[in-house]
């Protein structure tokens, strides 16, 4: 055997299987967002399901990204053909009441879908907390760098991007993230 | 299929026939503007990579957000953007995965160099193992006329 071919062989071969092998240790949809620490995006939208309780708004209402300084926005992009956001619907409504009285307000965001499929999905879903706003064209969508649905934003009172969530969150995981940002003054008013 | 071949031909026609002179001085014609408009939005398009599909451009992916991207594009470069502002748009939104093509700068340069290196790597290889059967066959040969 020629040692000397079969270690040039070797240090040849080893660098492309060391890059093979940690291409499948990496998750090709996960893809790292730049927007966490940067400004949020701004945006003016209209509500077409109001959400319920003390957290309604009137459809129609235009939200303003910028008019919530001082406070803690969570935005979840979904839609009503989209699977995942079934698993995440019942955890977003219920954080969103649990964190209301501390300043924290969630928006959902109608992604490439109909109003009226939207709110025949609410519907089917025994409602939804927090109002949810219309995305046409999805260009607020393509401003938050979306790759799909679902995914939600968490923006701090001085309007930068905290943190960003690709799929289904958990009330465990958003509960954390609200309560670590609200603990660090985040959302003080 | 005639009629409409023809139709279609005609419609060309009527859209690339020049405007007015009185027209032509006072602005650049619209035809012209967005037909480059277009041809740029192509370009551009083609180089950003479609975040909802599997290694496809914004251009060739039939998606709805693709064509939303699209037109995203076509809205920044009618506003006056240049192409370069509108890379850098997409790239503020999405990272330099958005570029199809990374830009040659730091660990990408990885990706402009192996390819080459290969190449480089595989002539000599080559080169070296044709040169010693040559010179083995050469040393037969003269073996041979010499026996």
């Amino acid at each position: 055997m020629n040692w000397k071919r079969a270690t040039i062989a070797t240090g040849l071969l080893l660098p492309v299987i060391g890059l093979l092998a940690f291409g499948l240790t990496r998750d090709p949809k996960s893809i790292d967002s730049p927007l966490p620490g940067k400004p949020a995006p701004d945006f003016a939208l209209s509500v077409f399901a109001p959400g319920e309780g003390k957290l309604a708004l009137a459809v129609g209402d235009t939200v303003k990204l910028a008019s919530h300084n001082g406070g803690i926005v969570v935005l979840n992009f979904w839609a009503s053909w989209c699977l995942q956001c079934r698993d995440e619907h019942q955890d977003l409504s219920n954080t969103a009441r649990a964190y209301f009285d501390r300043g924290v307000r969630f928006y959902g965001l109608l992604y490439n879908d109909q109003e009226a499929f939207g709110l025949k999905w609410i519907q089917e879903m025994g409602g939804q907390a927090y109002p949810s706003l219309l995305d046409p064209r999805t260009r607020t969508a393509i401003d938050y760098g979306l790759y799909g649905v679902p995914e939600t934003f968490l923006v701090t009172g001085d309007g930068r991007v905290a943190y960003k969530h690709i799929g289904p969150i958990s009330e465990q995981l958003l509960s954390q993230k609200l309560d670590s940002l609200i603990r660090a003054g985040a959302g003080a008013p | 299929m005639i009629r409409s071949t023809l139709a279609a031909l005609l419609l060309a026609t009527a859209i690339q026939a020049p405007l007015p002179a009185q027209n032509e001085s006072a602005r650049p014609s619209p035809v012209q503007s967005d037909s480059a408009l277009e041809a740029m939005t192509t370009v551009l398009a083609s180089e950003l990579r479609c975040p909802v599909c599997q290694g496809n451009s914004i251009q060739d992916s039939p998606s709805e957000l693709a064509q939303q991207m699209r037109d995203v594009i076509r809205e920044q470069l009618r506003a006056g953007k240049t192409p370069d502002e509108v890379r850098a748009y997409f790239v503020d939104k999405y990272g330099e995965w958005i570029l199809l093509a990374p830009k040659a700068t730091g660990l990408n340069l990885i990706v402009y160099i192996v390819p080459f290196a290969a190449i480089a790597l595989g002539g000599i290889i080559v080169w070296r193992t044709v040169r010693k059967w040559t010179t083995a066959s050469t040393a037969g040969t003269d073996k041979v006329h010499s026996s």
